[in-house]
Parts: structure tokens; sequence; C-alpha cells
């Protein structure tokens, strides 16, 4: 089976979500027989490409073009498209985004293929069709999906496979790409992105504030505790909302839905909503000061007590461990 | 301007999620169903742009006649009619391409909806529309303005967000905080029900995809409390016990 790795960058190397998403596709390829290949679009160090090897790519096309600097969901569904028929791949992997989403969608309108997005697991095989297990109601159930085109598509939740690199390394080759002027009618006028900062989907710890840190000029102790873990930082809706944090952090069903080792949560309550945008976490810890607060029945650890009071003592018993 | 706005039809947000007894369903009954939230701030924004620059907004559901009150609901927050297109809306590919007929059929300058649905949370609706029509798609947007023929857009990208302007026609996956939530007023439900609801049959489309049956996630362990005095020994069980750290 030809199975094509749609990778995304960031700061001109593979993403973290990416390389599960390889590493998926190379647990399929090893399963079913088959090579991996991986597609990257825009910029890129050639020794970063290469490293999709670690994952378990054997090659990488590289699609250069000055004029895909933007992440432009229409251009890169056609190059996909484009490379999918090159390719004759047969299952397509990417790791789930939002960019993910919007070139797989429309990859698959052009090819006819089906889509599952959401993925949890990894798929089984039965004739012509494939069924796999992908989250729903975020990830209060999931269903099994079959899909019967000849092309299918999934798009993969971060979590879903154990990464564990080799030193192996991908050739790389340049694709050049038909570009299509109907894919650039938009004009990018202006990118605001925090630079430095960890991703919150691409991280591995989230420090989390709520309601319960009374204002933005009180998040400095949970900044502190974020950066003594190499963590990123998110919040509860209202906050976000109350504009005390920026929107980008707002985690949960409305918001961005997160799947790290380690969640912490400072004086956030555990609404439903809130919490399901984090049931995908490994490890839940609860600081809050209400014994009752419904988030300690979805958490592994918990202290009932004041989050001023903790933060500190939390940050400095990490910097000694 | 001619707005079409998709709404879902979904479990609200707090409802338990619980499974037929043979696994092969979800059980809907008794489960109160509201318009997906996203597609609450599509219609929203849809709704101010409308009465801004004049023109009709129409809302599209692509679903059952269970979903009638929340599409009466949508006229009673400013949509002009509304069409129900009659299928159970299983896999995002046929539901988009009944969206997407309908689009094509009506010449509609603007399509909005959700950046996703909340029951199954694909997110791709938006990009299989614009691909079926050939127009470009964003999401998700959390600002929206009309000048004439041209639309500025602002969507959240990872980490930040970037300001666009694009001519339309476009299809746009909403968030917020791109207008806020709207309730209906008592002219605004008393002349709903006055409002047309066109119910047609779907096209026959072709669904690549089904689902051959659901499970619930394992329950939870219960929770480790740990005294405030003794913040160390969390740092300690992060790392040898959940193997966190
Ligand atoms: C359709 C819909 C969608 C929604 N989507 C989301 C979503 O995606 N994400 C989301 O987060 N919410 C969402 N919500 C909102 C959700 O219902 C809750 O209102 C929200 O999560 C509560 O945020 P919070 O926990 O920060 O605030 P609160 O509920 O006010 O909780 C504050 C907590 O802080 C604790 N606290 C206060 N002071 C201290 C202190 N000094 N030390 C320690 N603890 C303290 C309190 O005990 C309390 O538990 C949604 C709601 C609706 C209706």
């Amino acid at each position: 089976m030809s199975i094509l790795v749609f990778i995304e960058t960031e700061n001109k190397a593979i993403k973290k979500n990416a390389q599960e998403a390889i590493a998926y596709a190379k647990a399929v390829a090893n399963a079913q027989g088959g090579e991996v290949t991986a597609l990257v679009m825009g910029d890129i160090d050639p020794s970063e490409a290469e490293k999709a090897g670690n994952f378990g790519a054997s090659r990488v096309l590289h699609a250069a073009d000055s004029k895909l600097e933007h992440d432009n969901s229409m251009a890169y569904a056609s190059i996909l498209a484009e490379v999918i028929q090159q390719e004759s791949s047969e299952l397509i992997i990417l790791a789930k985004s939002g960019l993910a989403d919007a070139v797989a969608a429309r990859a698959a309108a052009k090819l006819k293929a089906g889509i599952v997005s959401g993925v949890t697991a990894l798929p089984s095989f039965d004739g012509d069709g494939l069924t796999v297990q992908r989250s729903i109601f975020t990830g209060k159930a999931f269903s099994d999906t079959r899909i019967t085109s000849k092309i299918k598509i999934l798009v993969v939740n971060k979590n879903t496979i154990e990464v564990t690199p080799t030193t192996d390394t991908a050739v790389v080759e340049t694709f050049s790409p038909t570009l299509n002027d109907k894919d650039f009618k938009a004009t990018v006028q202006d990118t605001e992105k925090a630079t430095g900062d960890i991703l919150l989907t691409d991280a591995d710890i989230i420090v989390s504030g709520g309601r319960g840190m009374k204002g933005p000029e009180h998040w400095q102790p949970l900044l502190e505790l974020a950066s003594a873990l190499g963590a990123a930082t998110g919040c509860s809706k209202p906050v976000s909302d109350l504009d005390w944090r920026p929107h980008h952090e707002h985690i949960g069903q409305t918001g961005i839905k997160v799947a790290p080792n380690l969640y912490i949560a400072c004086g956030i309550s555990g609404a439903i909503q809130h919490l399901a945008g984090v049931n995908g976490s490994k490890c839940i810890v609860v600081i809050n000061k209400d014994p009752e607060a419904p988030f300690f029945k979805a958490a592994d650890y918990g202290i009932v007590g004041d989050v001023f009071e903790i933060l500190p003592k939390l940050t400095e018993a990490i910097k000694n461990r | 301007m001619k707005i079409l706005v998709c709404i879902t039809n979904v479990p609200d947000t707090t409802a338990k999620i619980s499974l037929s007894d043979d696994q092969k369903s979800i059980n809907k009954a008794g489960l109160p169903h509201i318009i997906g939230p996203y597609d609450d701030y599509a219609l929203a924004r849809g709704v101010e742009l409308r009465d801004q620059s004049g023109g009709t907004l129409t809302v599209l559901h692509v679903g059952l006649a269970d979903a009638e009150p929340q599409i009466r609901k949508a006229l009673a927050i400013g949509a002009d009619d509304a069409i129900r297109i009659n299928m159970e809306p299983i896999d995002s590919y046929s539901t988009a391409e009944q969206i997407a007929a309908i689009a094509k059929e009506g010449q509609y300058d603007l399509i909005l909806m959700g950046r996703e649905s909340l029951d199954y949370n694909s997110g791709v609706v938006h990009g299989l529309v614009g691909e079926m029509l050939d127009i470009p798609s964003y999401s998700p947007v959390m600002k929206l303005e009309i000048n004439g023929s041209t639309a500025s857009i602002t969507r959240e990208i990872e980490g930040g967000k970037e300001l666009l302007t694009c001519d339309l026609p476009l299809v746009l996956g909403c968030q917020e905080p791109i207008a806020e939530w709207k309730i209906p007023n008592m002219r605004g439900i008393m002349t709903a029900r006055s409002k047309p609801l066109t119910v047609v049959e779907p096209t026959d489309a072709k669904s690549h995809t089904e689902p051959t049956g659901f499970s619930l996630p394992a329950p939870k362990g219960a929770c480790k409390m740990i005294s405030s005095d003794d913040v160390a020994s969390l740092v300690n069980l992060l790392q040898t016990e959940a193997k966190v750290l």
C-alpha cells in the first residue's frame, strides 16, 4: 500500500504533531506492507526534512515555491491531490489541526475520497474497506467508522500513537507543483503570531487558568510554573471572553482541544464544556479552593487550596526536582 | 447580498452521551438538542450583515424533522426563510454535497457555518463545500466585515491570527468572537411561525463512510488528593507514578 503523510512545519522543522502522523503511517505500513512518503510545503531546512526518516518515512517530497509562504489550504489541497495522483497513494494521513482539516477536506472533494477526522486508533482492513475509531462528541464517545472509497483520508488526533524516533533519514526530493491562480484569490494583510511560545496543540505539558485566577494581573505565578515546566499556557472560556488571556488559549468544547501528557488546571471549576477539551490528557492535576469543584472528579491528582499559595510552592518544588 | 447559514442540530453541550444496548447507536431520545454553538455564532453574524447591507439570509439544515424547533429558532433569531434537506447527516461528504447543491442553485454570495459540528467534530464540511463549489473557504473565522463584494476576515491560526481579504463568494467556518449569540425576542418568535420552511429530498449523494459501532471512554479512576502543605510529594508522584515529568 502506498501511504502519503501531509506534514506541517514550525520554524522550518517538522512539527511535533506531524511526527506522530508519520509514525502512525509507518505503523500501518508495518502491518500492511508498503512505504511511507511525506509531503511538506513551503519553508523547511533540507536537514530538517530528512528527519521525517526518524519517524518512518522513506521519502520526503518538498513542494517549494515562494507563493507558498502563508498557510493556504486551497493551494495545499491542490498540491496534495496532485501528489496523491502521481504517487497512486491509497491512504493519506494528516495530524489533526485547523489547517489539516481544511486541506484534507478540499483534497477529498477533488478526489471523491472518504475522509474521517478525529481518528484515535490504528485502522483495521477488510477487503476494500478500512475501519477506524474516531472521537465524537468532543471525546465523550467513540465511533468505529468504515471507509469504502478507493482513496482514504485519515486526520489523526494527538496522542494516538507512541513515537520512538530512530536515526534513519529520508531521501528528500523537490516536487514542482502546478499552481493555479484560483487558489490564490485572497491577500494576507497581516499575521500576528506569538513567537517563542509553545503551541498548545503541540505541548506535552499545559498549565491552564480559570476565573479563580481573579484577573489578568495575577497570571505571573501561573506563567512562572509554566516556564519552570517548559509548558504551554491555556485558559477557560470566560477568561478569554473577558480578554484576560488571548483567544488562542481558550481550551474546551468550543475552543482548542488538547491532549498533553500533563494538564494542570488552576482555579478552573471543571464545567463539562471545559472537560470535553481536555479529556484526551494522560494526567490531570487540579488546584482549586473548593473541594466540591467538579474538576476533581475528572482529575488524577488534586490539591484543595488557594492557587496563589500553591503555585509558587509548586514552581519551587519543580525547580528543586 | 444572499447569505446562506448552515446549522446543525446537536445534543446540548451538557448532555451525557449513552449508547443503545447493542452499541450500534447513540441514545438520542430525551437528549435536549440545540443549534450547534459554532453555527449559532455564524447565524448571529449573518443576521447582523444582512441587517447592515440588506439582502436575504436563508438557513439550511441537512437532517430529519426532529430539528424543526431549532430551525424555527433560527428563523426567530432573524433568518428570512429556511430549507431542510430530509436526510440523516452521518457522513461529512454526502452532507457537504447536499449543501453544495443548494448553494449552487441559490447563487449565494456568502455561505456561513460553524467551524465544526459538536457531534462529530470533524471540521471538514466548509472545506468540502468550498471545493465542491470551486470557491475559497476559511476557518476558523473570528471576525468578518463585508465591503461591497470583498470580505475582510480575521481567522485563527495556531498561536495567533491572520487578517486577509478575499472577494465573494466564500465559504466560512465561524467561531467566537465573530458575534454574540442572539436570543430570539417575542416578535421574532411570532413571525418565525409564518416564515417559509421548505423541505427538499436529498439529491442522490454518495457517502464514503459509515459508523459501524460506538463505545464510551473508560471511566476515570479516583482522584488522589494531596495536602496543600506537601506540594513536593505531588512532584514526586508525577515523576514516579504518573511518569509525566
Ligand atoms: C455552549 C457552551 C460552550 C462552552 N464552551 C466552553 C469551552 O470550550 N471552554 C470552557 O472553559 N468553558 C466553556 N463554556 C463555559 C463553561 O460552562 C463554564 O462557564 C466555564 O468553563 C467556567 O470557567 P472557569 O472554571 O474559569 O470559571 P468558574 O466556573 O467561575 O470557576 C472558577 C473556579 O475557581 C475556583 N477558585 C476561585 N478562587 C480560587 C482561588 N483563590 N484558588 C483556587 N481556586 C479558586 C472556584 O472554586 C471555581 O471552581 C461553555 C458554555 C456553554 C454554554
